[in-house]
């Protein structure tokens, strides 16, 4: 049985289509991305399945069901992470974590003992008496995941999990959230971070106004569209376009960005052997793997993060 | 997380998208944050009839002694006001909670929207707010008729009733508060309420009779919701009951359908598009 099944799924704001025409599917215990720049119909995408909207047109399927007739029963079962923290900041840590919870109609004894094992997990039993705004941002952020496992969800549904927070908080958060992922919960996020798609997702698909222009593993996306090394080299962003007329040839593709080149080669440093063979100096050079960046700029002319 | 869980099965059919029966949930929420609620705002609010029948029951009065009421009996001046001042006790309470709190939380704060992520309709979270306003409207009433009672203001035994009056004024006034606030985006909307609400307060047969109006101006007066409430009140804190008291309450009932209808309308607008 899938969890999410989405065919030709539509939402239309007046004349924009938001989400225009999307097909995927995502199975129990899997991690599934959504990945995309701002605007890309991301967030819209995670508000139907979600249930707290309906949708213009396509068929949706959430754990068997149609949100557009069954939302509460639906949302029931979901833990939600919205993009912004929508805490309680008149209550308590801990207090946050019981009124969810009761929301959902779940007996008091129940939700506290749950919220009792969600603050461990979150690594903030020692804050549960604290007030939401005495919080990090990244301790926010873990609060709002453990509040959305409090009614024991089927699905966690991720928008922007780690937008907004420093290096090591992010890297926290991977961390509880992969610990999820291996307890077998189904994780649905968005983000524009290759990095998080890479750590987090088995398979994703790349949305870029409100379309899905590719479907994969992050391994097999990078196969399929780009090469397995990058070659990064600035000329100075006066002189780069002219440089890379005198690239041509060089690797399998290039790509001309305001402030670097970035050409596309199985062997990096070989290409960049040849660069300097034709007489180019550029000021700095750097040879990487390729990431999911690279597809979604093949994919769209764009980058992710503008 | 072990999944253990025993969930009460959600209800099937239409309605459930609008109410899942939960609305305490809503009201046990509220009441926990009450602690971080202003306690000067929450006392001032109660206070201000207070000062009202006072200065001007017991300061006023003695200057103008008795007055008639609708049953013909002569009656100190502080006990002809004092039943008003205890509609406008109720309403103050109820709309102080249903229209402020309710304006930030809807534009402002996030509450609602993480609500209507779990299971709980926006019928739950209306109802949930209003009682809640409701509460508190009931506790101003509630308290300002013991002081009604210490001094003497309650004439009848059918003073009891007014209790239960007070409550529904509180719920309608409450209703129809967050009703309006929802639709409102600014703070100059918002201030509409306040300048409809003090000649409100001044004419609806607080101080005086309206027999001292013009027709049409009574006709105006009638038609306010305060009005009502003033004239249910004074009947039941005199003891002169009369059948046009039933009026009274089904413009109440009305103020409270009327106000669930429009603010679970707007919230579902507002957060599940």
């Amino acid at each position: 049985m899938t969890i999410i099944s989405a065919t030709g799924l539509v939402k239309r704001y007046g004349e924009v289509a938001a989400v225009d025409g999307v097909s995927f599917e995502v199975a129990p215990g899997e991690s599934f991305g959504l990945l995309g720049p701002n605007g890309a119909g991301k967030s819209t995408t995670m508000r139907m399945i979600g249930a707290v909207s309906t949708r213009t047109s396509g068929e949706l399927r959430v754990l068997g069901l149609d949100p557009d007739q069954h939302g509460p029963e639906i949302r029931s079962r979901l833990g939600v992470v919205p993009q912004q923290d929508n805490l309680d900041t008149e209550l308590r840590v801990r207090e946050n974590l019981i009124t969810y919870g009761r929301y959902f109609g779940l007996p008091r004894r129940l939700v506290a003992s749950r919220a009792d094992e969600l603050l461990e997990f979150a690594q903030l039993a020692d804050r549960a008496s604290a007030k939401v705004d005495e919080l990090s941002g990244g301790m926010k952020r873990r609060l709002t995941i453990a509040r959305a496992l409090i009614n024991d969800p089927r699905m966690l549904l991720l928008d922007e999990p780690t937008t907004g927070l420093d290096p090591q908080a992010r890297h926290i958060l991977w961390d509880r959230l992969f610990r999820l992922k291996e307890q077998g919960t189904t994780l649905l996020l968005t983000t524009h971070y290759m990095d998080e798609a890479e750590q987090l997702c088995d398979r994703l698909v790349v949305v870029d106004h409100g379309r899905i222009m590719a479907e994969g593993t992050p391994a097999s996306l990078i196969r399929e569209y780009s090469t397995r090394e990058v070659l990064e080299v600035r000329f100075g962003s006066e002189h780069n376009a002219v440089a890379a007329g005198r690239l041509a040839g060089i690797g399998d593709r290039l790509e001309v960005l305001p402030d670097r080149v970035l050409v596309y080669a199985s062997d990096g440093e070989a290409a960049l052997v040849e660069v300097t063979a034709r007489g180019l100096q550029p000021l700095t050079s750097l040879v990487r793997r390729s990431s999911l960046e690279d597809v979604f700029l093949r994919l769209t002319g764009r980058s992710l993060i503008e | 997380m072990t999944a253990t869980t025993e969930r009460s099965a959600p209800r099937r059919g239409a309605v459930t998208a609008l109410y899942a029966g939960n609305a305490r949930a809503v009201v046990g929420r509220g009441l926990v944050a009450t602690r971080s609620s202003n306690w000067v705002v929450v006392i001032s609010g109660f206070v201000e009839p207070i000062f009202y029948l006072l200065s001007l029951g017991i300061g006023l009065g003695a200057y103008i002694g008795t007055v008639t009421d609708a049953g013909g009996h002569e009656i100190p001046y502080a006990a002809y006001i004092a039943p008003a001042l205890l509609a406008v006790s109720a309403m103050n309470g109820a709309i102080y909670d249903s229209t402020w709190n309710v304006f930030f939380k809807m534009n402002f704060g996030k509450l609602y929207q993480g609500m209507l992520a779990t299971s709980l309709g926006p019928l739950d979270v209306a109802l949930g707010e209003i009682l809640l306003a409701l509460f508190r409207g009931a506790v101003y009433g509630v308290g300002f008729q013991i002081v009604m009672q210490l001094l003497g203001l309650n004439l009848s035994w059918t003073a009891l009733l007014a209790v239960p009056a007070v409550v529904l004024i509180a719920f309608g006034f409450a209703a129809i508060g967050m009703g309006i606030t929802s639709y409102f985006r600014t703070f100059q909307q918002m201030e509409w309420i306040f300048i409809v609400m003090l000649p409100m307060f001044l004419l609806s047969a607080t101080f005086f009779p309206i027999t001292v109006y013009p027709e049409p101006v009574q006709w105006a007066v009638m038609a306010l919701p305060l009005w009502h409430g003033v004239e249910l009140v004074r009947g039941l804190t005199t003891g002169v009951i009369e059948p046009v008291m039933l009026v009274h309450v089904l413009y109440y009932l009305a103020m409270v359908v009327a106000g669930l209808f429009f603010t679970t309308r707007r919230l579902r607008a507002l957060f599940l598009d």
